[in-house]
């Protein structure tokens, strides 16, 4: 069965979906290249990727098709029309054959890429109506069997519904054809992108020259972020995330992302952290656009770092930004208290860039029973001599080295809370002993579950006192 | 040095304090005015020249295998009186710091900036770059070695603006650093219990055993190095006092314990 057919190829009249045997009948010297499903779409969402030099907010859709919202970002070019052309230009250059169009809604920009005329296609405001209304129903973004059954009805372009009355068509066809049609007209709202309407906080630099030296994309950055930085500034804002995009000359997109503990629009800062990664651009055969985006902000000041305000915050913030853009955020950390019986579970290290443990600060740390300065994330399994049930080990080898025990202290019965399920053959209950060994050092050790007679306890080295 | 102090008289003390300083002074900009931070242990605090730890410097404390959890608990207990100060970086490979237990020392977990890292440069790195923050606390690290050239390269990002370098380290970790002083802590076994107190009666105050091998500016007390000291915790006061001079490393079961805090 053919997947696709070009230009050609579609003028002696074979389509997608025809059998392999009546295309070969119609035109022996057809020549057949697999269908790659696949890498199809990888290459269109590299294509989206890089699309995202005309817009921020680009998405793949479907099999065939790419979403761009330009809301705010014609600016960067001179008009809808010339950002749209310069897209289909430059996709033409790759070897793509682009249709693209532009409108008020998303379902009438989907129409007309697809059923209008050119292969650009820029609607005014207003306009939809008029345009769409010699478009097949197709054009709706309707299933296949509806579009059918709407023909069958004589109901062939889209211009055809308008006079419908809703009533009657619901109950064949669902409200879907009413929701794609008021959708299409921009009497429904349908938002395709998940934000807001964009402000993109965005600065870009085409490069006269396309430039390959890590030298030559920090100079670019250093310009491109005091921009940013102006703008956020002005806004009274500050940056949390930036993304440098790199457009290649090959077409594809390299792109480095920093994030930081507190927003800042301080370029210095900023732009240090960001130049430690321009080792991982890859520049090809060259770089001929640069673009530097602000992915998150917030107010400035409208949150401290996740340490008591004080004057010191203000110099430690860049720290935390600095170890975590080499460590990486999530081994730059913090512990914070969580609700559990468990040890291993009452405590957390978590990313100190990430904001959503900020109340537990406020959260009290469990005061009371003695508890280990350093405790293991998996309870090693010791060997026990323990003479009776119930008591605290006499000895036990820990990582092959025997310890003494001279004094225990216990036992501190710990349960796993009841909605938690035990693992396969525990109970969920632990048994703590505090011991301290011949030298003096002092372990947090724990029988698993209730002793029974036929089966061995197990034990574990948990935690270290001092 | 050690001649030095046979001589002391009052006179020559406050002269010798005097060349002291003037000695310290030509070692490095930033140090003298940097200050010290005392240990909270009178006794040892007064073999130190300043009577402290000198900010911006380099100390190392040696604890190993299973008693690096008692030299972070000796750690823990110098960062008590400074966390007020601001936040402390720590520099480790696994983030197995319990927080409830340093709450339960006294040490609020939210004030401890956790660097987890992979490997000893990256650690190196990080430590550096904290000592040159100013504003942080201290900065502690657990490298597991540290040669002359990374302790040096600590030392300079510590003068630059006075932090506090705390590096642990197993003993096999490092010959010669740049440290200005070198401890060493072990777990000691606890006193006996008394008399009157039933056998099983559980835990005694936990023990440890701290000496000063190494401490520049200072003169050594006979071959041991600088001192050696058992500290024991209070229970009640979750603090930690010297309960007595180890001059002659009697052994555990010194009998003569003064509760000096």
């Amino acid at each position: 069965m053919l997947a696709a057919v070009d230009p050609a190829a579609a003028l002696v009249g074979l389509a997608p979906g025809m059998s392999l045997a009546d295309a070969r009948a119609r035109l022996p010297e057809l020549r057949l290249v697999d269908a790659d499903p696949a890498g199809d779409a990888k290459a269109l969402a590299e294509f989206a990727d890089w699309c995202g030099r005309f817009s921020p907010w680009t998405s793949v859709d479907g099999a065939d098709g790419i979403w761009l919202d330009i809301t705010g970002c014609v600016p960067l070019a001179e008009s809808e029309a010339a950002l749209v052309r310069d897209l289909v230009d430059r996709a033409a250059r790759l070897g793509f054959t682009a249709r693209a169009a532009v409108a008020d809604t998303a379902g009438a920009a989907w129409a007309l890429a697809r059923y209008g005329g050119g292969p650009v296609c820029v609607l005014a405001g207003g306009e939809a109506r008029a345009a769409l209304a010699p478009l097949p129903v197709a054009g709706l973004r309707l299933p296949a069997a509806i579009v059918q059954d709407l023909k069958r009805l004589g109901l062939k372009r889209i211009g055809d519904l308008y006079g419908m009355a809703r009533a009657p068509l619901a109950p064949r066809f669902g409200e879907l054809v009413a929701r794609r049609l008021d959708q299409a007209l921009g009497l429904l709202d349908e938002p395709i992108s998940p934000r807001q309407p964009i402000v993109p906080r965005l600065v870009r630099r085409i490069l006269a020259e396309p430039i390959s030296t890590p030298d030559a994309i920090e100079h670019g950055l250093t310009q491109l972020m005091a921009l940013l930085c102006r703008q956020l500034e002005e806004e009274g804002l500050g940056a949390r995330r930036l993304e440098l995009a790199c457009f290649r000359v090959d077409a594809r997109v390299e792109r480095i992302a920093i994030g930081t503990s507190q927003p800042s629009h301080e370029p210095a800062h900023l732009g240090r952290l960001m130049t430690e990664k321009i080792g991982q651009i890859a520049p090809g055969f060259g770089i001929e656009l640069l673009q530097l985006r602000a992915l998150a902000v917030e107010p400035l000041a409208a949150r401290q770092l996740g340490l008591d305000a004080q004057k010191a915050d203000g110099t430690v913030a860049p720290l935390v930004d600095r170890l975590a853009n080499r460590l990486g955020a999530g081994n730059v950390l913090r512990l914070v208290p969580e609700n559990s019986h468990l040890p291993e579970r009452a405590a957390r290290a978590v990313s100190m860039l990430d904001t959503r443990h900020d109340a537990k600060r406020l959260q009290d740390w469990p005061a009371g029973r003695p508890r280990p300065i350093r405790l293991l994330a998996y309870p090693d399994p010791i060997e026990v001599m323990a003479p009776v049930p119930d008591d605290p080990p006499l000895m036990f080898r820990w990582r092959r080295v025997p310890h003494r025990v001279r004094r225990a202290e216990g036992p501190e019965r710990i349960a796993l809370e009841w909605w938690r399920e035990p693992a396969a053959g525990t109970d969920g209950i632990r048994d703590y002993y505090r011991v301290e060994d011949e030298a003096g050092r002092r372990f947090w050790l724990y029988r698993r579950g209730l002793y029974r007679p036929e089966t061995p306890p197990a034990w574990f080295l948990h935690g270290f006192f001092a | 040095m050690a001649t030095l102090v046979r001589l002391g008289g009052g006179k020559k003390d406050a002269a010798l304090a005097a060349l002291r300083a003037t000695l310290r002074r030509l070692e490095g900009p930033g140090r003298a005015a940097a200050g010290v931070v005392p240990t909270g242990f009178d006794a040892i605090d007064r073999v130190l020249p300043d009577g402290g730890l000198a900010r911006g410097a380099l100390h190392e404390i040696v604890g190993e295998g299973a008693d690096r959890a008692a030299a972070s608990g000796f750690v823990i207990r110098l960062l008590l009186g400074l966390a007020a100060q601001g936040p402390v970086l720590w520099c480790l490979a696994d983030p197995e710091l319990y927080g409830p237990g340093l709450q339960r020392l006294g040490l609020a977990p939210d004030r401890l900036i956790l660097a987890r890292t992979r490997r000893d440069a990256d650690l190196l790195w990080a430590m550096e770059e904290g000592l040159k923050t100013p504003g942080l606390a201290a900065v502690l690290g657990e490298p597991q070695k540290l040669d002359l050239t990374a302790s040096r390269r600590l030392q300079l990002a510590a003068e630059s603006v006075g932090g506090l370098g705390l590096v642990l380290r197993p003993a096999d970790g490092g010959k010669a650093t740049a440290a200005v002083t070198r401890w060493r802590v072990a777990s000691a076994p606890s006193a006996a219990p008394g008399p009157d107190m039933p056998r099983d009666f559980g835990l005694m105050r936990g023990r440890w055993q701290v000496s000063l091998e190494r401490c520049r500016g200072a003169a050594p007390i006979g071959e041991q190095g600088y001192g050696s000291w058992w500290v024991e915790e209070d229970d009640a006061t979750r603090a930690v006092a010297v309960a007595a001079d180890l001059g002659d490393r009697s052994g555990p079961s010194a009998p003569a314990i003064r509760h000096a805090g």
